[in-house]
């Protein structure tokens, strides 16, 4: 079992962090059609976040937060997020993933655009949800417990 | 980047590798495994290639760090020793493979080569269709989600089935 952290400023700093991470995990996902980066650099360095929590604060404070079954559920509607956005264009009349047929309102090479988000977007979720579920069931227990 | 820096880079490369094999304590080999992946991404990026080193850094340097570290809290922290036998066996199928990559390393295009094979064959279309197809100047995004989507998407269910099936086999023994 990870304890709470004895410094105040260790906890402290994890604190004032946290939430800079998961910032920066969203310009890292927003941001990789301009800069390197992406749905899966931004994912780990979300769930990064949350290890670095556990870390810090001890277990019990990511348990306060993320409940192990909703979290893993979540990396499922990560996964389904991109499927669905490979399925979208088959109703319009277009091929599996290709974006240009996303039943949306904008022209084609926009929607290819807007295509590549939705699924960098699935991925980061899925990647993110499944380190935090899996960290979560690693850390639960004492050495030899 | 300079000859020497590389150099010096690789020779850490090899030095990290070496102590996270031989440690006998398996918190120093995760962390020397650590240092590892951040060298290798310090490598990538002065390869030019950013993303694949934005990734090593996170993924190899951080994720697989953490994920060992706490796989050695629920385990311990020293190491059952091999079995000579089997030493001797994985230390000879090691040498032989490395030669074997030595000896015909000298065949491979060199690096950065505009004729060598990868260059032209699909990747001038990527990087003079990205724009007007897709609208995102990082060809390496459009590439991995756009033009290869098949493959990012079965990965992603790759991660997410083994993460699952992970987290299903480590909450057994709970119940």
């Amino acid at each position: 079992m990870i304890e709470r952290h004895d410094s105040v400023i260790v906890t402290t700093f994890v604190k004032a962090l946290t939430p800079l991470a998961q910032l920066f995990a969203l310009y890292v996902l927003a941001h990789g059609h301009y800069s390197p980066g992406g749905g899966f650099q931004g994912g780990v360095i979300l769930a990064a976040s949350y290890v670095l929590l556990a870390l810090a604060l001890g277990r019990e404070s990511l348990e306060r937060r993320v409940n192990e079954r909703v979290c893993i559920a979540v990396g499922a509607a990560g996964v389904l997020l991109y499927a669905a956005t490979g399925l979208a264009p088959l109703v319009a009349g277009g091929n599996f993933l290709d974006y240009s047929h996303l039943p949306l309102p904008v022209s084609p090479v926009r929607a290819r655009y807007l295509g590549i988000l939705f699924v960098e977007t699935g991925v980061m979720v899925a990647v993110a949800a499944t380190m935090v579920s899996l960290f979560c069931r690693l850390a639960e227990r004492e050495p030899g417990a | 980047m300079s000859e020497l820096l590389l150099a010096a880079l690789l020779a850490l490369l090899v030095a990290l590798a070496l102590i996270a094999i031989h440690a006998a304590d398996l918190l120093l080999a995760a962390i020397a495994l650590g240092a590892y992946g951040f060298v290798m991404a310090l490598l990538w990026a002065a390869m030019g290639a950013v993303d694949v080193a934005f990734t090593e850094a996170v993924v190899g340097a951080g994720a697989t760090t953490v994920l060992f570290l706490a796989a050695l809290l629920r385990t311990s922290r020293r190491r059952s020793p091999w079995p000579s036998r089997l030493r001797w066996i994985a230390a000879g199928i090691a040498v032989a493979t490395g030669a074997a990559i030595l000896a015909v390393s000298s065949a491979l295009p060199q690096w950065g080569d505009p004729a060598a094979p990868a260059s032209v064959h699909v990747s001038p279309r990527y990087l003079e269709r990205t724009i007007p197809e897709t609208a995102t100047p990082n060809a390496v995004t459009a590439v991995l989600a756009d033009y290869r989507g098949y493959d990012t998407l079965i990965e992603t269910i790759v991660i997410f089935t083994a993460g699952l099936g992970v987290w299903l086999l480590l909450g057994r023994e709970r119940a």
